[in-house]
């Protein structure tokens, strides 16, 4: 089986883009663009299709498309089961794809697991340390009870927080929690009070789905590691955007999903460091996981499938092993760079808007590209309706982020998140599209004083 | 063009100048309200004269944070119900949420929704049906808990 190579699109300058890789050239938006069918249609009333909603999930490029069906249609069937032809062939692409994807955020392939989403890898890790109550002494390190404290931070996506509550109220441990300052960064100013002795484990985002803050791992793994607490990141917004490495970052455990990254939905990814995968008890439990079963009892098998319980998905790790491939070649350096020009493009001409207030940081730095905002007297669902109307697909509500809607004193925001395949014309367009909202809803600057 | 068919100007009218907004006393239930996608709320409060179904609606009081949708609606509610039989405020506000239900497909009676016909364009759009509903769901909600024969919707 072998994946089909990034670089089939009809306009045929994948090549060239190749070339570049390692530099930061700008990308060739236009031949990244053909690659994605879904950007040429039209919406509402034949207007062009802005698509602002990566963060929440990207669209696919034809060489993931064709990478699922390509595999379908020769080589399908369950892996880790069998001893016929196309289960050799499966096994090896799901594997192929679990290596490749592990050395894309610069990891083991025995330390990556699939998951159906990065919801779930939390979750996994979660469960992990509530069944480690039961489980033998070389769990002793996952287990939590009265006393113990998980931290997590007041930016944190609902999926890195609600698993840590439940936990905490699981097993009698305690939540705590890292403020956020006005500008929309981690406030650790307290930090030596916040993980203490107690700290057992540290769960923070790599990047805020909302604000764009990407935060400071090093001061964070750093004081963790101190303490004894093990660190989970959730990186579904960075891994996509920027070059990531989880060995160097040093964190202990990390997930993010597929569907964000040009790949499959029903796929996530979950690493977790070899000492840790091998001491850490199961999550779900059945069928693949196992070692030994009998009527009684069973024992379980090495990381990384004692933590993939059941027939796993094929054709998404297949799809997600050829989207990191796409990324590669056209070089995650160069993506964030593009990135970085269409937030500091976002954050400039939506401030210039006499009435659009930025939540998050205002500048560049360690920030990446989600840009959300409030415009005054316009709720945010009106707002992202005429948005909508102007072609400008951009997510309204709290993002799945709550409490930090609270903090920083609003319902709701618009957000709009970039990707490589958005145009600089683009941050124009959803600009255009705010000033329609404003006049809309007769709030233009001139009549509100 | 889509967005007026949407917003139509009794919408535009009621989130500007919104009716009986603000919670009053003397009431009889109160309900809460939210949008979990949102994040979109409302408080809202009734009170009945008389007892069970035989009740009229004296007054129907809110307050909360919203888009114009919900906003709006909940003010045309209360233009719909305050000073009718309960009854009859229960027959629109089941006319109401199956106009909303309908993806634009119901043809609203107007004698029986009033000014309420002019969200039959927001039914089009699925993601804020809820939001034309948020108060109305409230009302029913308030009024169950007075009323033991009204169920919770």
């Amino acid at each position: 089986m072998t994946v089909q190579p990034p670089g089939t699109s009809p306009v045929g300058t994948f090549d060239e883009r190749a070339a570049h890789v390692g530099t930061v050239a700008p990308l060739d938006v236009p031949a990244i663009r053909s690659d994605f069918p879904i950007l040429q249609r039209t919406v509402r009333d034949e207007r062009p299709l802005v698509y602002l909603d990566s963060g929440a999930t990207s669209q696919r490029p034809r060489q993931v498309l064709d990478a699922e069906r390509s595999f379908l249609e020769s080589s399908n069937a369950a892996v880790h089961r069998g001893a016929h032809q196309l289960a050799e062939e499966a096994t090896d692409a799901y594997e192929g794809a679990r290596a490749k994807i592990a050395r894309f955020v610069g990891v083991g392939a025995d330390e990556v697991v699939f998951t159906k989403n990065a919801t779930e890898g939390i979750n996994l890790v979660a469960y992990a340390m509530s069944n480690a109550a039961t489980a033998g002494p070389e769990a002793e390190r996952f287990r939590l009870g009265p006393g113990d404290e998980v931290v997590v931070t007041e930016m944190e996506h609902h999926a890195n927080l609600v698993p840590w509550q439940q936990v905490c109220q699981r097993t009698g441990a305690t939540l705590r929690w890292f403020g956020v300052t006005d500008e929309g960064r981690l406030d650790l100013s307290d930090i030596d009070s916040v993980i203490t002795d107690n700290t057992k484990l540290v769960a923070v985002s790599h990047q805020s789905n909302v604000l764009g803050t990407v935060n400071p791992l090093e001061e964070i793994v750093s004081r963790a590691h101190q303490v004894g607490a093990l660190v989970v990141l959730d990186a579904c917004q960075s891994v996509p955007h920027a070059p990531v490495d989880f060995a160097r970052l040093g964190v202990d455990f990390a997930v993010f999903s597929g569907h964000k990254m040009l790949g499959p939905s029903g796929i996530g990814v979950f690493y977790g460091r070899r000492e840790l995968l091998k001491a850490m008890p199961p999550f779900l439990t059945g069928g693949s996981m196992i070692e030994l079963v009998h009527i009684d009892r069973s024992t379980f098998a090495e990381p990384p499938q004692r933590f993939e319980a059941g027939v796993p998905m094929t054709s998404q790790a297949v799809g997600l092993g050829a989207a990191v491939d796409y990324l590669s070649v056209v070089g995650m350096e160069r993506i964030a760079d593009h990135e970085r020009r269409l937030t500091e493009a976002a954050l400039r001409e939506l401030s210039a808007i006499e009435g659009v207030r930025i939540i998050g940081p205002t500048d560049t730095e360690h920030r990446g590209a989600a840009v959300s905002f409030v415009i005054d007297g316009v709720h945010p669902h009106d707002a992202a309706q005429v948005l909508d109307s102007q072609g400008v697909e951009a997510r309204v509500g709290h993002h799945c982020a709550w409490p930090l809607h609270r903090r920083m004193g609003v319902p709701a925001t618009v957000r709009a998140s970039f990707y490589l395949y958005n145009e600089l014309d683009e941050v124009g367009n959803l600009a255009d599209a705010v000033r329609e909202s404003q006049r809309f809803f007769g709030v233009t600057p001139s009549s509100t004083g | 063009m889509q967005l007026e068919q949407m917003y139509q100007e009794i919408i535009l009218d009621h989130y500007r100048n919104p009716h009986r907004h603000g919670l009053r006393d003397p009431f009889d239930a109160e309900s809460f309200q939210v949008n979990p996608v949102c994040g979109d709320e409302v408080t809202l409060r009734v009170r009945l004269t008389g007892t069970g179904t035989e009740a009229t609606v004296e007054d129907v009081s809110y307050a909360g944070q919203g888009c114009s949708i919900s906003q709006a609606s909940t003010s045309v509610l209360t233009d719909l119900v305050v000073g009718r039989p309960l009854q009859e405020a229960l027959t629109k506000q089941a006319a109401f949420s199956e106009m909303m239900h309908g993806r634009g497909q119901v043809d609203p009676d107007e004698d029986v929704l009033e000014d309420g016909i002019a969200f039959a364009g927001v039914a089009k759009y699925p993601a804020r049906v809820k939001c034309a509903l948020l108060g109305w769901m409230a009302f029913r909600d308030a009024v169950s808990r007075v009323v033991d024969e009204v169920g919770a919707s």
